[in-house]
């Protein structure tokens, strides 16, 4: 059963959003938080697990060091302060996807708080968002539902668990309530949660692949009518993982909590479930008894304190501000501000600068994320990062290119072959027969004949009006099936016009 | 500190998923408003100046350096589990997803 739900420009002239975003980082160690098995994503099920990860009896956690010290330049780089003391706690819950019964959490003292980021919208407007806290845990464990339909919990028969991913180092970053978005709050949901993966990648103490669940946003929504000042009642959407979903659950949201409110029912504070297929959620389980976690401070493990020097010396470690960044990789490559708003905007700035990295030029690696990625991303409806193409094969597409083996047109087609799992581009080429006609006598015969066919552009043409000559470059690219350089094409016809280029 | 009444022992007893008759209810409440009277001196005892303890041992910074150390095999892991399945730890439907 779907929900109701308002238009979103009918909700934004009736309500005012409150969002909240509880955005967890798990860090890449070598090891696990509290005990030495490795930290390894996708390995054979419960092989990177010892007897602290299983919460066997009479084992002692030890705190990682590492862990520490990644927490600490998060809160920094977060704007935080370092607390001068903190300790663990632990979390009570019946769930089978930690064995303990319970997480090793933070909870009155977490390791920083008090910080903000400033975010900046695709118009370049700076949105402040302030941080409550960010505190260390440790990851749960991997559950698969057998059975049932399609993976989803309701209706399977029974469960697998996989404890590899049990006591990973996380760090759970917390907001303060953000208030006066507006109509902009999705997009700000976006953008934070793209600053905060920013950040943790920058300071290289994350993978940061939120298809592997190494970022993973809960969003919180209410509404409240313009003008008051108390909130609304909120729902939490849980594991909303793509930049994409985080602000299409947010609009979803919104929408929703609008509806209800108009038809003058009342929300009922509960965790949603985001579905990608459908962009809707779906009620989960409601607020209760059952949220009542009985903290209290880990026996097993001694409090952490993190002198003056010790942050001095880590925030000497962090890397150049994301602002800064930005600003510094322009200047490289060249864009102009508008080029690189835009390629911010689309979420491709990293991997453009890994795809430098590989080798290509600036104008290239735009190019190719701009122009061929991000639009097959959006239909794949996917973050660009997630559509699987590797820097290392625009490098060799543009190689082709540049040598005159295929053209522009062949090479997308060559990359959605690869994108299918056919081969690497020189594979595809080779088994789709590519090449690109450099014969000059066949291209001057198309040539002539689209000169023919379109006697007035030619004519233009010779009166210096170059700019018409696309429409014969595209009657011999037509007459070619594709086949031909257009620059070559280009040239031919200018020299056989006797007009300068 | 507030005293500990039956509602608040049966409230916990559902928290830790322990079953309780009426009658353990009820003498549960009765032994644990004991304990809860007895700890009662602390709170007097100790101010609002005085920061909770979290450990007993004047000890902080107990850490370890971040290297793999020793994991179990997949088949020692499972050694204790009442059922497994490819490798997993098999358990009931859970209805409730947390």
């Amino acid at each position: 059963m779907s929900d109701a739900t308002l238009s979103f420009e009918e909700a934004m002239e009736k309500y005012d959003p409150v969002l909240g975003f509880e955005v967890h980082v798990e860090l890449n160690t070598k090891t696990k938080m509290f005990s030495s098995a490795p930290n390894v994503f996708g390995d054979e099920p419960n092989t990177n697990v010892n007897e602290v990860d299983l919460g066997l009896p009479g084992v002692l956690p030890v705190v990682n060091r590492a862990a520490i010290e990644s927490s600490i330049k998060i809160g920094l780089a977060l704007n935080c302060s370092i607390a001068e003391s903190c300790t663990f706690a632990r979390k009570q819950y019946f769930y089978p996807d930690t064995p303990k019964n319970f997480q090793t959490s933070q909870y009155e003292d977490p390791i920083a708080f008090d910080g903000y980021l400033d975010i900046e919208l695709s118009d370049g407007t700076v949105f402040r968002v302030e941080i409550e806290r960010a505190h260390m845990e440790e990851d749960a464990g991997k559950l698969t539902h057998m059975g049932g339909a399609a993976g989803r919990i309701q209706g399977a028969d029974y469960s697998l668990v996989d404890y590899n991913r049990s006591g990973v180092p996380l760090v759970e970053i917390v907001t303060k309530p953000i208030e006066g978005a507006g109509s902009r709050a999705p997009e700000l949901a976006k953008a934070y949660v793209a600053a905060v993966r920013e950040i943790v990648k920058n300071l290289g103490v994350s993978d940061a692949k939120m298809e592997r669940g190494n970022v993973r946003c809960d969003a919180n929504v209410s509404l409240r009518p313009y003008g008051r000042e108390r909130f609304g009642t909120r729902s939490e959407t849980k594991n909303v993982n793509s930049l994409r979903a985080v602000e299409h659950a947010v609009r979803y949201e919104i929408q929703r909590h609008a509806a209800v409110l108009e038809s003058g029912e009342l929300i009922v504070q509960e965790t949603r479930h985001w579905h990608q297929d459908t962009r809707t959620t779906t009620s989960g389980r409601p607020k209760s008894d059952a949220d009542d976690y009985r903290y209290f401070p880990e026996p097993d493990l001694v409090p952490v304190v993190a002198s003056r020097e010790w942050v001095e010396e880590l925030r000497a470690t962090l890397p150049e501000p994301p602002a800064e960044r930005r600003k510094r990789l322009q200047a490289d490559w060249g864009y102009s501000d508008l080029e690189f708003r835009d390629v911010v905007n689309a979420g491709v700035m990293d991997e453009i600068e890994e795809t430098i990295t590989a080798g290509a030029t600036a104008s290239v690696a735009r190019k190719w994320w701009m122009g061929e990625i991000v639009g097959r991303a959006k239909n794949a409806d996917v973050d660009p990062g997630q559509l699987g193409v590797q820097p290392a094969t625009i490098v060799e597409l543009s190689r082709m290119v540049d040598g005159g083996k295929i053209n522009n047109k062949m090479a997308a087609a060559v990359l959605d072959g690869v994108l299918a799992g056919e081969g690497t581009p020189e594979e595809i080429v080779a088994a789709r027969g590519l090449a690109v006609v450099s014969d000059d006598g066949p291209l001057l015969e198309a040539i002539d004949a689209a000169l023919a066919a379109q006697p007035d552009v030619a004519d233009k043409i010779r009166g210096g009006k170059i700019q018409a000559i696309g429409a014969i470059v595209g009657g011999v690219m037509k007459a070619t099936r594709g086949q031909a350089d257009a620059g070559r094409v280009r040239e031919l016809i200018l020299a056989k016009l006797g007009v300068e280029g | 500190m507030a005293a500990i009444n039956r509602e608040d022992v049966a409230h916990l007893a559902r928290l830790a998923h322990i079953e309780m008759s009426s009658d353990e209810l009820d003498r549960m409440a009765g032994e644990l408003a004991v304990i809860v009277d007895s700890v009662k001196s602390v709170s007097e005892a100790a101010g609002d100046g005085v920061p909770a303890t979290s450990h007993p041992i004047p000890l902080t910074n107990v850490f370890r350096e971040d290297v793999v150390g020793h994991t179990l095999s997949a088949e020692q892991a499972l050694s204790g589990a009442p059922d497994a399945a490819q490798n997993r730890f098999k358990v009931p439907a859970i209805l409730d997803e947390a």
